[in-house]
């Protein structure tokens, strides 16, 4: 099982490399933020020493050595301790961030996997009718992959939500007449929020789907084999699935974990235009307001989680393709 | 036809504009050995018959003519020259903004900006992205291993947080502007760029005539950089283009969320005054909708282009009348 030994050192290796690049960039950063946040959490409540000590590993300021600081931060990341925030003082960061990342989790993998299986399936359509009138879809959908995401989200937000009224303007759910937690109302108002941003992240991802499916489509349908099974007179469906979208569909999978850090960029910035309150809405706040242990915390659990996502999607992908296994 | 006349062709198509695209063609051409050479003239054929080609061509150099001499005949983009908020009209075609700025103005301004931050990061992107696969390609052994990782982590790790998270602290300090946007936007796009061209690369360092050369004793760097760059071309320029999108893209996006280059007038901080001063919620389309469309235009234009290449690369791609009759006849 050399693949799987291969891909697990490997993503140990990003991890470590995330985790460096969190510790890095505060550190090489102008400036020094630990005092002027320490001065504003002073006037929410008294600071103990150790969110002090707890800060300075987090942004480095410290006239310890680098290495010293770098393994009594690891030892603090592991610890789980991400720092207390500025803005929701003296919340931790990690409670904030496990309030919000639900909210992104649902939002991104029910968008992102209607979106594979919508692009992918059209795609094959595409591709098997190669010069036919459905080649239009390619001009058309290019336009559609070029629109910025959060341009889409505007333009959404304008039509559907403020002149035709069908959907809300904003938030994840009604926050007036809905209790958050596993009731019936909550839940139909977090779909009806949620519904607008998950069309907007479809119609843009979609279309990358579509092309890389219709010209593997293409390519494959040029194989030798797939030229023998329309010899043998094997029912055009059955070409079309089994041999020819069964095969073009693997560079797709494959790209899944490539492209996944793109539809996570493209959702922070539609959470944005919705202020959902997702993940990457409360990362801009952070920004805004300044809050650099909120800014860290939730930028390494994007990280770890785009890594953790495209490890899943590497395993499978040695299941559903023997020769990834063999060939490493 | 001669391998000039059809350049002069596509140059000509292009105007001035995509100087850097045809710049990178032109060495493939002028260094390539004999037998590539009347391969690179089939290719570029093949370009000017493509009507994606063509269409994307003139998107793109539309843009681009108006990015050079448009603001010239602007004028200041941030000053007042009419009423508030007020919808398009004969004085001011795409309307005003909040503070009575005309939208045109800026639109015309922004191009500038938009393409230049494009520009610098799609060029500083392909330049690493072209160290780090080449050498890594053609070194082999631990360099390429080592190369490899490095370029496979920075493209596991989402761009645009990281980004998000080097702006917030650049913006806090005295640097910034769009050339610093544009270089944090390379620094953390050139990934993809590099493995296309490692694999490239790997291909074409077993060809006979790059073992002629190490045979014949040329320097490494010299193979490096005469016999296989030139050979890398058609996937630099496609590689390019996309850089260039993308960070066009993430300068938007970038500047949308304010962490941009705000003193700067790009389709990105317009979108970002447009969205603050409530554009969206009094109705003013004229504002929010056109940088929106010339991003999408233009994206569509590179794209064009872009498919253009791929098909003249991969020919599999491209749809012959015969294979369509075969499918007909079923």
């Amino acid at each position: 099982m050399g693949y799987l030994r291969k891909k697990i050192l490997f993503y140990l290796i990003a991890v470590w490399a995330a985790l460096t690049l969190n510790f890095l960039i505060p550190r090489l950063a102008p400036g020094n933020p630990v005092d002027a946040i320490l001065a504003r959490q002073q006037q929410v409540a008294p600071v103990p020493p150790e969110a002090r000590r707890s800060l300075e590993l987090l942004l480095g300021v410290s006239d310890e050595p680098l290495w010293r600081q770098y393994i009594d931060y690891l030892q603090q990341i592991f610890t789980g301790d991400l720092g207390r925030t500025v803005t929701y003082f003296p919340t931790p960061v990690t409670q904030v961030i496990g309030d919000t990342l639900p909210w992104t989790l649902c939002l991104i993998g029910i968008s992102t996997a209607l979106s594979f299986l919508i692009g992918i399936t059209l795609g094959a359509i595409a591709g098997w009718y190669r010069g036919s009138k459905l080649d239009i879809l390619v001009p058309s959908t290019t336009m559609l992959a070029a629109i910025p995401y959060f341009w889409l989200a505007l333009i959404f937000v304008f039509v559907f939500a403020f002149k035709l009224g069908w959907f809300p303007l904003a938030q994840g759910y009604d926050v007036y007449h809905t209790q958050p937690g596993w009731n019936w109302p909550f839940i139909q108002s977090a779909i009806y929020h949620g519904t607008l941003p998950a069309i907007t992240i479809i119609v843009s991802s979609i279309a990358g789907w579509l092309l890389g499916m219709r010209n593997m489509m293409v390519s494959t349908l040029g194989e030798d084999y797939v030229l023998t099974a329309e010899a043998k007179g094997l029912p055009t469906r059955r070409v079309m699935i089994s041999y020819a979208a069964r095969n073009a569909v693997l560079p797709s999978v494959a790209g899944v974990a490539i492209s996944l850090g793109f539809v996570v960029s493209g959702s922070i910035v539609t959470e944005a235009v919705f202020s959902y309150p997702g993940i990457g809405y409360t990362l801009l706040q952070a920004v805004q307001n300044a809050d650099y242990p909120l800014m860290q915390g939730i930028f390494l659990i994007i990280t770890l989680s785009v890594l953790g996502a495209n490890f899943i999607v590497d395993v499978l992908y040695a299941f559903i393709d023997p020769r990834a296994r063999v060939q490493s | 036809m001669d391998q000039h006349s059809t350049k002069t062709g596509a140059a000509g198509i292009t105007g001035d504009t995509d100087t850097a695209v045809i710049a990178v063609g032109e060495t493939a051409a002028a260094d390539a050995p004999p037998a590539r050479r009347r391969f690179a003239r089939l290719r570029l054929g093949a370009y000017t018959r493509d009507r994606k080609f063509i269409a994307g061509i003139s998107i793109v150099g539309f843009f681009a003519l108006v990015a050079l001499i448009g603001p010239a005949f602007v004028g200041d983009p941030l000053r007042q020259t009419g009423p508030i908020m007020d919808g398009p009209s004969g004085d001011h075609w795409l309307g005003t903004t909040n503070n009575g700025q005309d939208v045109l103005t800026q639109l015309v301004v922004g191009t500038r900006s938009s393409l230049l931050v494009g520009l610098i990061a799609g060029l500083v992107s392909v330049t690493l992205a072209t160290l780090v696969g080449m050498i890594g390609g053609y070194a082999g052994g631990w360099v390429d291993e080592l190369f490899n990782m490095f370029s496979n982590i920075f493209l596991v790790i989402p761009g645009l947080p990281l980004v998000i998270v080097l702006a917030s602290y650049l913006q806090g300090s005295d640097i910034n502007g769009l050339w610093v946007i544009g270089m944090v936007i390379a620094l953390t796009s050139w990934a993809a760029s590099a493995r296309v061209l490692r694999a490239q690369t790997l291909s074409l360092r077993r060809r006979d005539y790059v073992d002629a050369a190490r045979a014949s004793g040329e320097r490494t760097w010299r193979i490096m950089f005469v016999e296989i760059l030139p050979n890398l071309s058609p996937i630099l320029i496609s590689q390019f283009i996309w850089a260039v999108l993308g960070a066009i893209l993430a300068e938007a996006g970038l500047s949308f969320l304010g962490l941009g280059d705000l003193q700067s007038t790009t389709w990105g901080t317009m979108l970002f005054f447009a969205q603050n001063g409530e554009a969206l919620r009094l109705g003013a389309w004229w504002w929010f909708a056109p940088p929106g469309v010339c991003i999408a235009l233009l994206g569509a234009g590179l794209t064009l282009i872009n498919l253009s290449v791929d098909e003249v690369i991969n020919p599999r791609l491209r749809v012959y009348k015969q294979r369509k009759s075969r499918k007909g006849t079923r």
